[in-house]
């Protein structure tokens, strides 16, 4: 250590910091914990501005589903004349719809949330993970309504769920992985191409016919493996199984392709994500 | 002796300006792409297609230094000279392209007053908000509560939402927050130049305490040369991405007035197709009155702007006027020349300042119009007003109001 600036190395090593091109991977899961309380405001800010200044307040959360559940039921049941089995078609509906609207609200929320935050990125360092895990918060606390609306509806149609609803924390976050996997993608991908914000709404209303949210799978036997490539599919299924029981059935294969496509998803957009994460001041 | 707490080796930042737009739409990345490909087929013109052309530019280049605990450093350039990007490189903000730097303990950088406030939550929820964006943790914030919510004299409106604030509580609030931070390292950028001169003065004092009381290390960034003299031991000046001075603030202020009496040349725009037709800007130069060109004044001095400006048409009543618009977005005055009939040529208009205006940076602004009908209008370059009095123009430097001195005064016996 001859060089004049290197000398006075030894003096910083006790809780140092590097900055240097290409590095802080080794800090990040750290300094992602260290956030923490971060993550928990900023989502605490999204809960609590949602539905200021709205006269009904909450109560928008509840309007959409209940809207979509009477579309669908009409559609389906009464036009297509799909069977439901022994369950009343406006649950087989709901019970699609509950897992449904997590996944498409946390989606879409979460691949919008580095420009949303654009003006934070610009000006504070915080892990850059911060902004899309934090949007699932409003998406969750809309998912508990929804499925307080869904408990109402049960007890008024009878349906008592068994034990497997000890499940139902497993396919939530089943749907919210699924989310957030996306939601990295199309996130890091809008920050580049903005074509994304136009290409997610339209994903999203694809998804809506390509899941099967108001009708059972088993009724469409010829199509089931193609509904099985939709990682939805299986959450959808697993939800009913927990929630309405009976004949109800998982398919352990599409589980299985849905669990693997779901894991591919998260890691690669997790990688794809602190790639784009590198740049993202400097272009937002 | 002190420790360093900073040490910067080698830093550099690239940009590429020119074809990767931030903004590029995937139409422009595939249609780039398949133009490569058609040109690597058919071996076609060569860089017939401008847009794809990268251009580097380094923001930053080789930048070095080394900071001891304590220091209150004032960093000083033109605009440009790569101040914001070094300043965002150590809030880790953005990576460096090459070097490396290392820092010891908690950093805080306040690049912006308010980052993150949200105009529909109430003052007390923005200041957990905003404590929590700069690192702060929720106990800490708990415990300076009171000590906040006092020291940005808001007290009866903590329960309004923000966006019913006026300008001056809001910066006041943010700053609060900002101030109540207990860094090792505090990274200031141009966020005083808000706010009303007192609470400027607070500001300042709480920064003072800050570095003298508690050691902590401070960076400041400023274009209000007073405030980095009163600041500041030691200071780094910029100049096209590196360094070019590291002494005491004193030196280097001066040697950065020095440079500033060459002037930057003005950043006049090229005219589109339709003022091409009509009229627009050639130069725009500040100079002194013996016809040195400037980009720093001392407050007092005389100084005047020549503007060029071409007329393709001819005209009826053409005016060019000259507007200053301090750093703090006010209009301090405008001046403009007698409507006057023009025939297509070459022109020149020099308007020559008659009071004297606060020491500050205010930006240039130059208009051409015709009949009330607005044909251009640009910032076309910036001058600093320098509180530096060096040939003793005038005894008052700041805080005494954005015009001075513009009366006719008159003492007698009676």
């Amino acid at each position: 250590m001859s060089d004049p600036i290197q000398t006075p190395s030894a003096a910083l090593s006790e809780n140092e910091l590097v900055i240097e091109a290409g590095r802080s991977s080794s800090r990040y899961w750290r300094d992602l914990w260290h956030y923490r309380e971060l993550l928990y405001f900023l989502a605490w800010r999204d809960v609590k501005v949602r539905y200021k200044q709205a006269a009904m307040g909450a109560a928008w959360a509840l309007v959409q589903p209940i809207v979509t559940m009477t579309l669908f039921t009409f559609v389906f049941n009464h036009l297509a004349g799909m069977s439901s089995g022994r369950v009343p078609y406006p649950l087989l509906v709901m019970s699609g719809l509950l897992p449904w609207q997590l996944f498409s609200s946390a989606l879409s929320a979460s691949s919008t949330s580095l420009g949303a935050n654009a003006n934070l990125i610009s000006k504070i360092y915080f892990p850059r993970l911060v902004p899309p895990l934090a949007t699932l918060g409003v998406a969750l606390l809309d998912f508990a309504i929804v499925f307080g609306l869904y408990l109402v509806m049960a007890s008024w149609f009878s349906v008592w769920p068994t034990w497997r609803i000890v499940l139902l924390p497993f396919f939530t976050l089943v749907a919210i992985t699924a989310a957030l996997g996306g939601g990295l993608w199309l996130t890091s991908l809008t920050v580049k191409y903005r074509d994304f914000r136009f290409i997610v709404p339209f994903l999203l209303q694809f998804g809506v016919f390509a899941t099967p949210i108001g009708f059972r799978t088993d009724v469409t036997p010829n199509w089931r493996f193609v509904l099985a490539a939709n990682p939805m599919t299986a959450v959808i299924e697993g939800f009913r199984w927990c929630l309405l029981g009976g004949d109800y059935t998982i398919d352990p294969a599409g589980l299985a392709i849905s669990l693997a496509l779901i894991t591919i998803t998260l890691v690669t957009g997790i990688w794809y994500f602190r790639k784009t994460e590198k740049i993202v001041a400097d272009i937002i | 002796m002190p420790q360093p707490i900073i040490i910067a080796e080698n830093i550099s930042k690239r940009f590429m300006v020119g074809a990767a737009r931030p903004y590029d739409t995937l139409r422009d990345r595939l249609s780039a792409g398949l133009g490569n490909s058609w040109r690597r087929l058919f071996g076609g013109r060569h860089g017939a297609d401008a847009s794809t052309k990268e251009v580097e530019f380094w923001a930053l280049r080789d930048v070095s230094f080394e900071i001891k605990q304590g220091d209150v450093v004032g960093i000083i350039g033109r605009n440009g000279a790569g101040k914001s990007t070094l300043l965002k490189i150590l809030s880790r903000i953005t990576d460096p392209t090459s070097g490396r730097i290392r820092l010891r303990g908690r950093v805080a950088s306040l690049l912006e007053v308010g980052t993150g406030f949200h105009p529909e939550l109430t003052g007390r929820e923005n200041i957990y908000l905003n404590g929590a964006i700069l690192g702060m943790p929720r106990l800490e914030i708990r415990r300076k509560f009171d000590e906040i919510v006092e020291f940005a004299e808001i007290g009866p409106f903590l329960d309004t939402p923000v966006k019913h604030y006026s300008s001056g509580m809001y910066v006041r609030l943010a700053f609060a927050v900002a101030a109540h931070l207990e860094p090792e390292v505090l990274i200031v950028d141009e966020v005083l130049a808000v706010g009303d001169i007192a609470f400027q003065k607070k500001c300042l004092g709480k920064m003072q305490a800050v570095s003298t009381g508690e050691g902590r290390t401070v960076l400041f960034v400023s274009h209000n040369i007073d405030a980095v003299r009163r600041l500041c031991h030691t200071a780094i000046m910029l100049a096209g991405g590196r360094v070019c001075a590291m002494d005491s603030a004193t030196h280097v202020i001066n040697q950065y007035l020095q440079q500033s009496l060459t002037s930057e040349p003005a950043r006049v725009p090229v005219p589109d197709a339709r003022l091409a037709e009509r009229a627009y800007t050639i130069s725009v130069v500040l100079e002194s009155l013996d016809g040195r060109p400037r980009s720093v004044v001392a407050v007092g001095e005389p100084w005047r702007v020549r503007i060029g400006f071409r007329v393709c048409r001819p005209y009826a009543r053409f005016v060019v006027g000259l507007g200053l618009m301090s750093a703090d977005g006010i209009s301090a005055q405008t001046a403009w020349s007698e409507p006057a009939g023009l025939e297509p040529g070459e022109h020149e208009v020099t308007f020559e300042q008659l009071t004297s205006l606060q020491a500050g940076t205010y930006s240039l602004i130059v208009g051409l119009s015709d009949s009330d009908l607005s044909l251009q209008q640009i910032e076309a370059s910036r001058m600093d007003i320098s509180g530096d009095n060096p040939h003793g123009y005038f005894p008052m430097t700041s805080g005494a109001g954005i015009v001075l001195n513009s009366m006719r005064v008159t003492l007698k016996r009676t």
